[in-house]
């Protein structure tokens, strides 16, 4: 845990910089929101320098990825981003289905475009409610929190856990829309506007959350490129990349929405950056609710990846030969043996999968881009020159979530 | 032998009243690592509300904080920190160790992690669940009052004796750094021989 | 040239159409063979790869910067040591992108024992920087010219590389290698 070394001998501009201070932040802070270090050499209340240090909740996401089948795998995938995780089970079966060339049923195109834009929506919710709790609009916290809960009542209705979901399966998902879920999801949208609305009252022209993070952690847009910022951050620093528009999935293709963008770079524009795209993102729930297909939610019996139905597995011999292979460890998936890479625009940024495949049915090598890592590294940067109560507002913008980060 | 009582006055031992009085004021410490971090944000926040319970005082500084929630993982380079910040934090105290991962590694049975945090701390509470629901930690949280009533301060560990504290001290020197490197370190040099025969991939 | 173990199977026409790639148009600038000479090329599933030899990789990461590919997504690696037919130990994988036009483009180096080495590309992309790191943590490939290339996600004192694939999933106990604290140390 050694950070500098001392100097043998302090040369004349190091004793000029006897009056630095050095504040150890975290691993165990409340503003760090999870186990992220930092070293920061202040002078006054002035940051001069900041060494952030990562890998205290590093726990072999990677390793136990050679070790699970890619269906097992998306249960270690849910801990992975946890403040949106059926985002991270999305993209991991897009990356599986890349590698096998699976193609989805349309009904379950539009049921992850669905999840994910409400999973969209929580993680925002608790990246702006946790920027609000940082700079001591607790009020917003709270009202953001009650909306997570009405998110986490939607995935619990859909597949019975309401926060580590592991609701996708390779060709499909664990089950399908229910008259329920659908319900309430409609209901979600009617009522989720007027508390968005109440939210952005509560803090978008506050005049201290204004003053404490306009103009703070200024990022600009070539930075924000060659220092592989994507996501909102990127967005905000006026990068207009947004996987949904430029490489479409799922069903992004067929609807209708906008990226959100800013251009100052700074806290306050990602924080209205990730205000908008909550809208943005109910507005593409909407659409896909509306067009919701009809037919079956798995890939059929003849691409053997998603088990047959119950039906066909008590009627025809096919659907019962299709469910014994799959249910045997060496009868599985076929899997080419290739490397393929695929992304998503995950709430937080571009979260892809890089899947070696050797023929069995689990990854030779499964690789996490996070995004969270490229963010977390941008942190010196943002920070040196701003005061000590302004590290956790930049924190808290960026939203880096250590089990992403640490893998 | 009758004593006349007035009408509003309660006799008990001083043992049970500082039991109550500690139960009912417990000040958490969030030793929150991961996801079930998140849960726990859940359970003091409004639909969950843990100051129901008298315990929603979260405190972030270990020294005013008489309960440690350990919820989520913790690895190899956070353990040394969680035994610190244990050792920091005053008697009486109780641990709760929330989740699957805490209490016994999880899913994550993985070079880096710690297979329960049992092992190197001491628990008073497990909680089951990958993440626990909110009602189970408020559970939790009542079972650990009603241990805190029955248990009583007797054993007065919280009236440390000088020797106690020295030695309190020099541990927290020792877990400093971590001890991976082999080459200094004689358990895992021990551990090292015994595996070298094993198989390098299953 | 390498031989990578990878495209074993011919990828049919429609896999080419079915993801992310751009079907049709060529992600590698024309300019790059004429600059470098012919480079192992292939596409799978419409990524398109080239296997670019560890001398020359710095020269053309950075010729590929010039040409659009201002957006370094990923530095990874793999280690093919129980890959079927492969040839080489190590095979970096540095995954960009331009974000003018939205090309990809999947550069692989190849690396072996005992001492893989490849020049650091922190110069050409600064988000180079921490992701090299985590492979030199994991890995054990040593990046030269890396500003400062300590470990990232492990402790200091650690001395195996984890994802390498003779290192065991359960570790070698470094995981139990702590002091117990019992009730009485307080």
């Amino acid at each position: 845990m050694s950070i500098a070394a001392s100097p043998a001998a302090p040369s004349a501009a190091q004793r000029s910089e006897d009056y630095l201070w050095t504040l150890n932040f975290g691993p165990q802070h409340p503003a760090t929101h999870t186990t992220l270090r930092l070293v920061l050499t202040l002078e006054g209340e002035r940051v001069v320098d900041a060494l952030p240090e990562m890998g205290y909740l590093h726990s072999g996401f990677e390793k136990i990825g050679e070790h699970l089948t890619f269906n097992q795998y998306v249960t270690v995938t849910d801990r992975m981003n946890y403040i949106s995780p059926i985002a991270n089970n999305v993209a991991w079966h897009h990356a599986v289905e890349t590698l096998l060339g699976i193609d989805l049923t349309p009904r379950c195109r539009h049921i992850r475009t669905i999840i994910s834009e409400l999973a969209r929506i929580s993680d925002h919710l608790l990246c702006n409610g946790a920027v609000g709790l940082d700079t001591g609009a607790f009020t917003f916290f709270l009202y953001a929190f009650y909306q997570r809960e009405v998110i986490y009542d939607i995935f619990e209705t859909l597949c019975g856990a309401r926060f580590t979901n592991s609701y996708t399966r390779v060709g499909g998902v664990s089950q399908d829309f229910t008259p329920l879920v659908i319900e309430k999801i409609r209901a979600f949208l009617d009522t989720f506007p007027k508390t968005l609305d109440d939210m952005e009252r509560l803090l978008t022209r506050n005049r201290i959350f204004v003053d404490r993070t306009k103009g703070v952690g200024v990022l600009s847009k070539e930075e924000a490129i060659a220092r592989g910022a994507t996501g909102p951050v990127a967005r905000a620093s006026g990068v207009t990349r947004d996987l949904r528009k430029d490489e479409p999935y799922l069903a992004y293709g067929e609807l209708d929405f906008r990226v959100c963008c800013a251009a100052a770079g700074d806290c306050y524009a990602r924080y209205l950056v990730r205000m908008q795209e909550m809208r943005e993102s109910l507005r593409i729930v909407a659409q896909a609710m509306d067009s919701l297909p009809g037919g079956p939610v798995n890939v059929g019996i003849d691409q053997r990846t998603a088990l047959p139905t119950k039906s066909q597995v008590y009627t025809t011999i096919e659907g019962t030969i299709s469910h014994f292979e799959l249910s045997m460890s060496n009868r599985g998936f076929e899997v080419p043996c290739a490397e393929s890479y695929a992304a998503i625009e995950a709430p937080n940024g571009e979260l892809g999968f890089y899947i070696v495949g050797d023929g069995s049915d689990r990854a030779y090598r499964a690789r996490c881009r996070p995004p969270s890592v490229l963010h977390f590294s941008i942190f010196p940067h943002l920070i040196r020159g701003h005061t000590l109560s302004d590290v956790v507002a930049v924190l808290g913008s960026l939203n880096i979530i250590a089990a992403e980060l640490d893998r | 032998m009758a004593v006349e009582m007035p009408e509003n006055v309660v006799v008990s031992r001083l043992d049970e009243l500082a039991s109550w009085c500690r139960k009912n004021s417990l000040w958490p410490m969030p030793f929150a690592t991961a996801c079930c971090g998140i849960e726990l944000m859940a359970t003091g926040a409004s639909k969950h509300d843990l100051a129901r319970f008298g315990a929603e005082v979260f405190r972030f500084s270990p020294r005013q904080c008489d309960l440690m929630i350990v919820a989520g993982r913790v690895v190899m380079k956070m353990l040394p920190v969680l035994q610190r910040i244990w050792l920091q934090m005053s008697e009486p105290k109780w641990c709760i160790s929330m989740g699957a991962c805490a209490s016994t590694g999880g899913v994550f049975d993985t070079y880096a992690v710690v297979q329960g945090i049992d092992r190197f701390i001491p628990v008073d509470m497990y909680v089951p669940g990958c993440p626990p629901r909110p009602e189970q930690l408020i559970q939790a949280i009542i079972d650990l009052q009603d241990k805190i009533q029955s248990e009583g301060t007797i054993s007065g560990r919280e009236f440390d004796t000088p020797e106690r504290q020295l030695r309190k001290r020099a541990l927290v020197e020792a877990i400093g750094p971590l001890a991976a490197d082999a080459a200094r370190n004689p358990v895992l040099q021990r551990q090292l021989s015994g595996m070298a025969a094993a198989p390098t991939h299953s | 040239m390498s031989q990578p173990p990878t495209d074993g199977s011919v990828p049919s026409p429609a896999d080419q159409t079915a993801v992310a790639g751009r079907p049709g148009a060529r992600a590698v600038p024309a300019e790059l063979e004429v600059r470098f000479g012919t480079l192992e090329h292939s596409s799978f599933r419409g990524q398109e790869r080239i296997v670019v030899p560890v001398g020359r990789m710095f020269d053309i990461l950075a010729f590929l910067k010039d040409s659009g590919f201002d957006l370094l997504v990923d530095v990874t690696c793999v280690d093919y040591l129980e890959y079927r037919g492969a040839r080489h130990r190590y095979g970096l994988v540095y995954l960009l992108a331009a974000t003018a036009d939205n090309r990809r483009l999947i550069v692989r180096v190849f690396v072996d024992d005992p001492d893989p080495t490849v020049p650091s590309v922190v110069p050409i992309w600064g988000a180079a920087n921490w992701l090299e790191r985590e492979v030199w943590d994991l890995f054990g490939i040593r990046f030269t010219g890396h500003p400062d290339l300590r470990r990232l996600v492990l402790p200091e004192g650690f001395t195996a590389h984890p994802l390498r694939k003779d290192y065991p999933l359960q570790g070698r106990g470094e995981r139990h290698n702590f002091p117990v604290l019992s009730r009485d140390d307080g």
